[in-house]
């Protein structure tokens, strides 16, 4: 099962549950999931069947490039963390 | 004593050495074509006339006499943009976003800052250009303006978009405000951790609006074939962002766009943005003839993104043996006049530093009457590090604890979770304090009258994607494409990594920049990410150069692909001592076993190593005068792997002198209306060569085990900690604690008078 955490601005959403075990095998199954459990929930996360443009989901750490279609491992760790680009 | 070390974990034959870079000599004779070398025949020259209000409504603009002005052969408004067409109800939910990116084009029914584009004219030079601008007559209702991130997000101020509500992760709220998004992070329990500490620090900061201050201005030429087709030469961090761009304002396929991006004078985020592509776009259109335009320095300064100016709140709970128990900041960073401040990555890089178990961080993205904010170098960590390390120096000082040794009790290492979840990899934290603590600066005694300042920076650099295409010529010379435009010695160190995969010379890789046509999509050179992302899909390229060679090797031997390895340039059989070849030898025989070798990749990597920065300042302040001086500096960072030392030294020392400026020169002045006052170099006040000692470094080789050479992104956390070394050295010096950048003489001098009275 997939451990996913819930940011803290939707914690209200879950009742305070900040992190979850899912049945989930890839990031859309997570975010369909958690708004079976906590309606309303996808909403927040996802814009046009897309991860919202300020957000980025993150798997085992790594920012997923595939987004709503990246593959969530059997133990993985699902964070939704605020996006980041870059200057240099 | 001045000095470079490179603390190495891993040596290779090509990574990590020194070579001269391909594009070095060009650049130095003036043979390199930047964006104001592109010379069509029969260019127009285009010049933009730009709001002198920060805040107006447009009631008219008329342009007639300038179009009969003699010369002109343009001139365009927000009313031939496409968006001018185009219904609400056609655009359905990218109302908006086409809205603000169109209007930060060229303003349509407001302006928002001194400097907005509200016409533009195509003329035979730019004289004639500039004259004709006088007669454009634009009738505005000037507006009350707010420029201070904290006035605008009270209730009551006003409103630079009517229709612009706050987003709380998905929620928007009921009533139009200035602020743009909240968003917040949280881990374990605060109360709890405050309850534990012996001592609860409380300090609010401010920083001013900065710019990147790239010496090369803003310039595109822009020429349509006959057949449809755009074509774009510019100076860009990114061709493929510059083509989205266009294609997303002038509603045109991507395809049908062509961008070459020309040498780049300057950068550092501040060029990814696309400010005139999509104007002499139009104007092209609109004359048939090609058209240039050219940003002055003033309209750099108003026109294009600076990097925010931000206020802070930090507040940390401490042990008295210095262990940190809670951590909590709220951040707030202005946007300038559209969404989008770096206020989010301000907040997840704010705490990165430290294994904090009980954090809570808050940001805020507030639209302000100023030029829209850009990337500038490791977009809102600066602020967030001035802030943050600023705060723990005061803790250090109360508790009495050497700033290094509170910083290695509290520091990140693998394994840490940090306040937004995710829990780092193997970084160099650690190995940066330590080499803080064990330099002969750190060690030195300091004189009289002077201070000493360390602190940490994070960023945590970029994937993306990059695309990379390699022919092996006949004479063994690899042709070497990418897309990634070469700011800092890209072009070095790819084709460093590509010799280093192949087993061949440095020497014999030619690398080319080419335009969006020649090469798969690749995203900015920024986010710290080119030698990571653009050198992964160069591996890759070559990997697959290697498996040609091999499979070429296998037909002139008659033997099978598994029979032979290619090790070290040389590709031989396994089993056959007598049967060897060169990567030269075979190299000559590619048109007889098949014809050319090209290797491709394009990749989007994930496994980015995070980076992490201590410096140490030292400082020297006229009690007299105020005038503070830096008299020595040493930055240390860990940059996995350092490809070319030589080009990481550069990174480093640039991204210190660019935040020594930002902590005691540099900021945007305005009125009390929001004008600008001081947008030329000689009042924007950035260090030169002579204001500042050479910059020591040490570069520390913690390898990423996410690339197959250990690299790291070095360019951006060099940034982040300056500011708070050299406001940390000052308070050393003179007994002040400074929260309010940048350090001007008149402040040092203020507080001093301030501790008198107290």
């Amino acid at each position: 099962m997939a451990t996913i955490f819930i940011p803290t601005m939707l914690q209200k959403l879950t009742s305070g549950i900040k992190k979850l075990e899912l049945d989930a095998s890839n990031v859309r199954q997570v975010v369909d999931r958690l708004d079976e459990m906590y309606p309303g929930i996808k909403d927040r996360l996802v814009e046009d069947d897309e991860i919202r443009e300020s957000l980025a989901v993150a798997i085992d750490g790594d920012v997923a490039i595939m987004g709503m279609l990246t593959k969530v491992g059997e133990n993985s760790e699902v964070h939704f963390v605020p996006a980041i680009g870059g200057g240099f | 004593m001045t000095s470079n070390q490179v603390l190495s974990e891993v040596e290779y034959n090509v990574v990590g050495t020194r070579p001269v870079r391909p594009d070095g000599v060009d650049k130095v004779t003036g043979r390199a074509r930047y964006g104001d070398d592109t010379n069509l025949t029969g260019t127009l020259q285009a010049k933009v006339l730009r709001s002198p209000h920060p805040h107006a409504r447009v009631k008219s603009i008329d342009t007639s006499k300038a179009e009969a002005f003699p010369g002109v052969r343009a001139v365009i408004t927000a009313k031939d943009l496409p968006f001018a067409s185009l219904s609400k109800e056609e655009l359905g939910g990218d109302y908006t976003a086409l809205k603000f990116a169109t209007d930060h084009m060229m303003a349509s029914d407001k302006v928002l800052f001194k400097g907005h584009p509200i016409a533009a004219i195509a003329a035979v030079n730019g004289h004639v250009a500039q004259s004709a601008m006088d007669l454009i007559e634009v009738e505005y209702e000037v507006l009350e303006s707010v420029v201070d991130v904290r006035e605008a997000m009270k209730p009551g101020a006003a409103l630079l978009h009517e229709d612009l509500r706050t987003n709380d992760m998905g929620e928007t709220a009921d009533t139009p405000s200035n602020i743009s998004t909240h968003m917040s992070y949280a881990t374990g329990d605060l109360e709890k951790g405050f309850a534990e500490a012996d001592l609860v620090m409380e300090k609010e900061y401010t920083t001013a609006t900065v710019h990147q201050g790239y010496i090369e201005p803003h310039n595109t030429t822009a020429f349509w074939n006959s057949d449809g087709q755009l074509n774009l030469w510019t100076s860009t961090q990114g061709s493929f962002q510059v083509r989205a761009t266009v294609s997303n304002i002038l509603r045109l396929p991507v395809s049908q766009i062509k961008v070459t991006p020309m040498e780049i004078g300057g950068g550092f985020g501040g060029k990814i943005t696309a400010y005139l592509d999509a104007i002499c776009a139009v104007l092209s259109k609109k004359t048939g003839s090609p058209v240039k335009a050219i940003m002055t320095r003033t309209e750099v300064f108003e026109a294009s993104g600076p990097a925010p100016a931000s206020w802070m709140r930090v507040k940390i709970g401490v042990k008295n043996n210095g262990k940190i128990t809670a951590v909590e900041t709220e951040m707030a960073m202005d946007a300038g006049a559209y969404p989008g401040s770096p206020v989010m990555q301000a907040i997840v890089c704010a705490f990165a530093c430290y294994d904090v178990e009980n954090g809570k961080v808050d940001g805020y993205d507030v639209v302000v009457n100023k030029p829209k904010s850009a990337a500038y170098r490791a977009p809102g960590a600066p602020q967030a590090a001035f802030a943050v390390e600023s705060l723990i120096d005061e803790i250090c000082g109360e508790l009495k604890i050497d700033p290094i040794d509170f910083r290695l009790l509290n520091a990140a290492k693998e394994g840490t979770r940090r306040i937004e979840g995710l829990v780092a990899k193997r970084i160099g934290l650690v190995e940066c304090l330590e080499a803080a603590r064990d330099h002969d600066h750190y060690k030195s005694k300091l004189e009289n009258g002077t201070g000493r300042g360390v602190a940490c920076g994070y960023w945590p650099n970029r994937g993306f994607q990059s695309s990379v295409v390699m022919t092996v010529n006949y004479d063994g010379v690899v042709s070497l494409i990418m897309g990634s435009v070469d700011i800092g010695g890209t072009r070095a160190s790819i084709a460093q990594q590509t010799a280093e995969t192949l087993g061949i010379a440095y020497e014999d890789v030619k690398p080319t920049v080419v335009d969006t046509d020649s090469i798969g999509y690749t995203f900015i050179t920024g986010g710290s990410r080119t030698a990571f992302a653009t050198g992964i899909a160069a591996i890759s390229a070559a990997e697959d150069v290697k498996e040609q060679m091999i499979s070429r090797a296998a037909k002139i031997w008659d033997t099978s692909e598994d029979d032979i390895e290619f090790v070290a340039g040389m590709i031989s059989h396994k089993s056959d001592e007598e049967l060897r070849l060169s990567f030269k030898d075979l190299a000559r025989q590619t048109a007889t076993t098949g014809g050319s070798i090209t290797g491709r990749s394009s990749v989007d990597p994930s496994g980015e190593g995070n980076g992490h920065a201590v410096h140490i300042a030292d400082v020297s302040v006229d009690q007299e005068t105020g005038k503070t001086d830096v008299t020595r500096f040493t930055a240390i960072q860990d940059a996995g792997k350092a490809v070319h030392p030589s080009y990481v030294e550069g990174q480093m020392q640039g991204g210190a002198v660019q935040g020594i400026g930002w902590a005691l020169n540099e900021e945007y002045f305005f009125d009390d209306t929001g004008k600008m006052l001081n947008s030329s170099f000689l009042d924007y006040r950035m260090p030169t060569s002579l204001d500042l000692p050479m910059i020591d470094t040490v570069i520390v080789e913690v390898a990423n085990p996410g690339h197959p050479y250990g690299v790291r992104g070095v360019g951006e956390a060099a940034i982040c900690p300056p500011m708070a070394a050299v406001a940390n050295a000052v308070t050393s010096a003179t007994g002040n604690r400074m929260r309010s950048l940048p350090i001007t003489p008149g402040k040092i001098l203020e507080a001093g008078w301030d501790s008198v009275k107290s």
